[in-house]
């Protein structure tokens, strides 16, 4: 459909690569492309810059903003541990699942089947994160509820289960099942990607061998997609630790450290925390929310970076 | 290959293997339970756990009798595999139900035409001005991503090849898709605190911190379209002279401009549900404002969120309407994008 665009120009015009003068729109575009590529670089570099003058004030504010601790550390490292651990948790419960579905079409699922699948579970990224939070907060949460009050009773002796369970279910647990679902795709997404590339050969001589389907998964499969599973699950630990709406609306959020999951008091995420003071934040409390921004900010590009650079260095030791 | 297979055991040049048709007999048992167990009273959930688990572990017991554990073993994974899918459905199915169910008797022309300016108590209100916002933040984000985003990929793809600035680059914008949006927002705010003083909301703020979100995914997905470009079709355009700029503008996009598109249309319908940015830097406000230059701007997502904290029943079910509202938008957008992929599908030999 293109081929009439390739026709010869009745001017003669230079060779793409010579620097004549007739290049000149070359000279542009060239100009243009670099420049965007170069704009994307000052613009990561702008997050930084920006977020640290605008935060670096909110590091060192009237002790009021930081209530009820003293300092921005106090203040910054409960809300560190709730992102950390809701996004822990979330991990917990999506990754076995991610495999799963990245196994199902890649290898189990029949051909006709494993296209619809895949765009179904696309489409769960496609939701809003404000949509997950209302429907977290009021239809999930209730669920959840029930569930956690018989988890304190039958499972109270493990901390994460202490306790006082809250039957409005607006706990960490939900947050986090609901976080859960929100990796879910990408990290599905990524495991398929490497588990679709497995050499066929591979996968054909395990069964050859006498192999059953799980032991050649176990065998050809895995062993291949390693590195791209643990980038997988990285990205997936990205994206759950800057979630905002969701954490947002559905936790009663309190500035403790605890691992308790069920009870109606568990620590915010930085983000969610932003989110819902932001409202009423002076100049001075806005600082000490970027600050805690430029924290998350800083957190999670160290957890892309690692993830990015395994995924890197798993490609190239296929390539060999 | 039948379990019926009578002949003595030391004859047999295969070990026994359950029929084709076990699998699904087990599954029948076991939904006979769920249903069972549903009739006795346990809610759907529980219903659904236990057909799961009588599946998980009824399969591999009979086959661990009749054939061997390694067997056993295999359709143990083979059932954990196809239940995380079926389970993976469940949260998919109930949210887009819950969501049209709560929705759908709220949304009408009303509430699709009116602003929540002046609306107190239970007079109707609507939200035309978060459709007005969001439709503005989000075009003008497009409008500054779409261009950066295409001709940095023409960049990695076209000139850079593998340069160490190509590289960095790509590495940067596999970085990027990971910036949480909230901090997207967090650089737009103090990009124009610093401009205009503390204290400002624009809407063009939201279409910057969008901008930062949209334009990895488009670079991404358009890298990936000018990369599937057959070389051969470059090198006869230069063969006949044309020039580099020429040869990209009029061979390689048109070549792969449905993959193009199809990528900024799933790009803008990732963007058009973010809040936490549009939060923190366009504001909310109750009345149309047509400005994204000047003050502040409602948009759907942030109009959910603000029904939602209002958490009065009539809040709720704005709150409710506005996210049946976006759902059919991003949905929409999904679908366009696939029709606009499936058009334009590039015709190789395949």
């Amino acid at each position: 459909m293109t081929s009439t665009a390739t026709r010869p120009d009745p001017t003669p015009e230079a060779a793409p690569d010579t620097k004549t003068p007739l290049a000149l729109g070359d000279r542009i575009f060239r100009v243009l492309a670099v420049g965007s590529g170069g704009l994307i670089m000052v613009a990561l570099a702008g997050v930084f810059i920006f977020l640290a003058i605008e935060g670096y004030p909110g590091l060192s504010v009237d002790e009021d903003f930081y209530r009820p601790a003293t300092s921005f550390l106090g203040y910054a490292g409960p809300l560190l541990f709730g992102t950390v651990l809701a996004a822990i948790i979330a991990l917990v419960i999506a990754v076995p699942f991610a495999i799963g579905i990245a196994l199902f079409i890649s290898h189990y699922a029949p051909r006709r089947l494993a296209v619809p699948v895949a765009y179904l579970i696309d489409l769960l990224a496609a939701v809003p994160s404000v949509v997950f939070g209302l429907w977290g907060g009021r239809e999930l949460a209730q669920h959840i509820g029930g569930i956690s009050v018989w988890l304190e009773e039958n499972l109270g002796f493990i901390p994460l289960f202490a306790g006082p369970a809250a039957k409005s279910g607006n706990t960490m647990l939900t947050a986090a099942v609901v976080l859960a679902i929100m990796i879910l795709p990408i990290t599905t997404a990524i495991c398929r990607e490497v588990f679709a590339q497995t050499p066929r050969l591979h996968e054909e001589a395990a069964l050859a061998l006498g192999a059953t389907r799980w032991e050649m998964i176990r065998t050809s499969v895995f062993p291949y997609a390693r590195s791209g599973m643990v980038s997988a699950v990285m990205l997936g630990l990205g994206r759950a630790l800057g979630e905002t709406m969701a954490v947002a609306m559905i936790l009663s959020a309190s500035p403790v450290v605890t691992l308790n999951i069920i009870s109606g008091s568990s620590p915010a995420t930085i983000a969610s925390n932003i989110a819902s003071n932001y409202k009423e934040a002076s100049p001075d409390g806005q600082a000490v929310l970027i600050a805690t921004g430029l924290v998350l900010f800083a957190f999670t590009f160290g957890v892309n970076f690692l993830a990015r650079y395994l995924a890197g260095r798993g490609e190239r030791r296929m390539a060999r | 290959m039948t379990a019926l297979d009578t002949r003595p055991a030391e004859t047999r040049l295969s070990k026994p293997r359950l029929p084709q048709w076990a699998p699904l007999l087990v599954v029948a048992v076991a939904v006979a339970l769920g249903l069972l167990a549903w009739m006795v009273g346990a809610n759907i959930a529980l219903a659904v756990l236990v057909a799961v688990a009588a599946y998980l572990v009824g399969m591999p017991a009979w086959s661990a009798a009749v054939e061997s554990r390694r067997a056993a073993v295999d359709r143990l994974a083979t059932g954990l595999v196809w239940s995380a899918f079926l389970v993976a459905m469940v949260p998919l199915v109930w949210l887009i139900v819950t969501v049209v169910k709560n929705g759908a008797s709220t949304v009408d022309m009303n509430f699709l035409t009116f602003s929540m300016r002046g609306v107190i108590g239970d007079e109707q209100g609507g939200l035309y001005h978060a459709l007005i916002g969001t439709l503005l933040i989000t075009g003008l984000a497009a409008l500054i991503s779409v261009p950066v985003g295409i001709l940095a990929a023409v960049y990695l793809v076209e000139y850079g090849a593998k340069s160490r600035m190509a590289r960095v680059l790509t590495f940067l914008v596999d970085v990027m898709t990971g910036i949480p949006s909230i901090v997207a927002g967090l650089f737009a705010l103090s990009l124009f605190v610093l401009i205009f003083g503390p204290a400002v909301r624009l809407g063009f703020g939201g279409s910057v911190a969008l901008s930062l979100l949209m334009i990895p995914t488009v670079v991404r997905s358009t890298e990936e379209m000018l990369r599937l470009v057959p070389d051969d079709l470059r090198e006869a355009s230069y063969a006949l002279g044309v020039p580099k700029w020429r040869t990209i503008l009029k061979v390689v996009i048109p070549t792969c401009v449905g993959g193009i598109v199809t990528g900024v249309v799933l790009a803008i319908s990732r963007v058009i549900g973010e809040t936490a940015p549009l939060l923190v830097v366009a504001g909310f406000t109750s009345s149309v404002n047509m400005n994204p230059f000047d003050g502040r701007m409602m948009t759907l997502p942030v109009f959910i969120y603000t029904e939602y904290t209002d958490s009065t029943a009539k809040g709720l079910s704005y709150a409710w309407g506005g996210a049946l509202v976006l759902i059919v938008i991003v949905m929409a957008l999904n679908i366009i994008a696939r029709i606009i992929g499936k058009i334009f599908a590039p015709k190789t030999g395949r």
